[in-house]
């Protein structure tokens, strides 16, 4: 029990220790790396609640590919850090104002809202009891039926990310030569290579 | 805490000595890199260098938009493959319509990869 805590604590702690160093880091490259270490401790606190197919596609998807894209963003910006920063204080009031009115939002939600007593009983114990099945499989048992709507809009929507990608991005230089295995063993003697008899002291013209 | 949330965390046990033995060698080498190896720098060892050239210009460039899109197509079958686990682990209990919703899916993205295979975003050229 006091080692649960103590994990606690600890994930939570790195967690938000590094999500405060990607916004204040100097080099997005760095940012990027917290970011890195965030989403591996968010996944440490999936694990812990009990939530382990989240806690493992956290780190598959966000650690392994999402956070790879971001790196690729970042370089593929080439931007100047120094005058990234000078533009720092001219967007501060802005900034300001739109934080203090999401914080206004939260602080009205967090206090307006009554909170049962009972929620801790209820939000802290997997539904279905984790004894009775395991956690991915009491995903698979609602996701592909009760929740089919969504799920094929998900699929929908990764068709569209892939078709946008492509279209957006892929443009194939002309003239390049590449392998047509079929083509390239259906060559004959007759179709490529010509034998001509050169007499002695002519040469050849074409 | 339940008992079973107790016993499924205790199935973590193995990979918390194997991250701690992970942090103990990785630290070691570097400390021991640190206190025991001859050190005597100067400017021009301590300076970057390119093979023998003196450093062309900055390390981050820009690089070709080809590589953001293999790792784009990457996350998305990455995605599409995460979302089998649940369905593989729960098939028995879902019967036909579980079975088929999930065909529909694949053959959605399916008609994706087709796409992507005759344009030729899978070839390097």
């Amino acid at each position: 029990m006091i080692i649960h805590a103590i994990f606690f604590w600890l994930f939570a702690t790195v967690c938000v220790g590094s999500a405060v160093m990607v916004i204040a880091s100097r080099n997005p490259v760095h940012s990027v790396l917290f970011l890195i270490l965030a989403f591996i401790n968010a996944a440490g606190l999936f694990v812990l609640i009990g939530a382990e197919f989240l806690a493992w596609i956290l780190v598959i998807v966000y650690v392994g590919a999402v956070a790879v894209l971001f790196l690729f963003v970042v370089m593929m910006l080439d931007v100047d850090f120094a005058q990234l920063r000078q533009g720092f204080l001219n967007y501060l009031p802005v900034g300001v104002i739109i934080g203090g009115i999401l914080l206004a939002e939260l602080l009205t939600v967090l206090f307006g809202w009554a909170i049962s007593p009972e929620i801790g009983k209820v939000i802290t114990a997997p539904i279905p009891p984790s004894s009775e099945i395991s956690n991915t499989q009491a995903l698979g048992l609602v996701l592909y039926t009760r929740y089919i709507y969504f799920f094929q809009a998900a699929g929908v929507i990764l068709l569209v990310a892939m078709i946008g990608a492509i279209v957006l991005t892929l443009h194939h230089k002309p003239n390049v030569k590449r392998q047509n295995i079929s083509e390239q063993i259906a060559r004959t003697k007759s179709s490529a290579i010509e034998i001509v008899q050169v007499k002695s002291g002519q040469g050849l013209s074409s | 805490m339940s008992q079973s949330l107790t016993q499924l965390l205790l199935t973590y046990l193995p990979l918390i000595v194997f991250i701690g033995v992970a942090a103990v060698i990785g630290l070691a080498l570097l400390v021991v890199a640190f206190v025991v190896a001859y050190r005597q720098p100067d400017p021009e060892k301590l300076s970057a260098y390119e093979c023998g050239f003196n450093a062309f210009d900055d390390a981050r460039m820009k690089f070709d938009i080809r590589y953001y899109l293999v790792a784009i197509l990457f996350i998305i079958f990455d995605l599409e493959v995460s979302f089998l686990f649940p369905w593989a682990t729960a098939l028995g209990r879902l019967g036909q319509f579980g079975f088929w919703s999930m065909m529909v899916f694949l053959a959605v993205l399916t008609v994706g990869f087709i796409y992507e295979w005759k344009k030729g975003a899978l070839e390097w050229d």
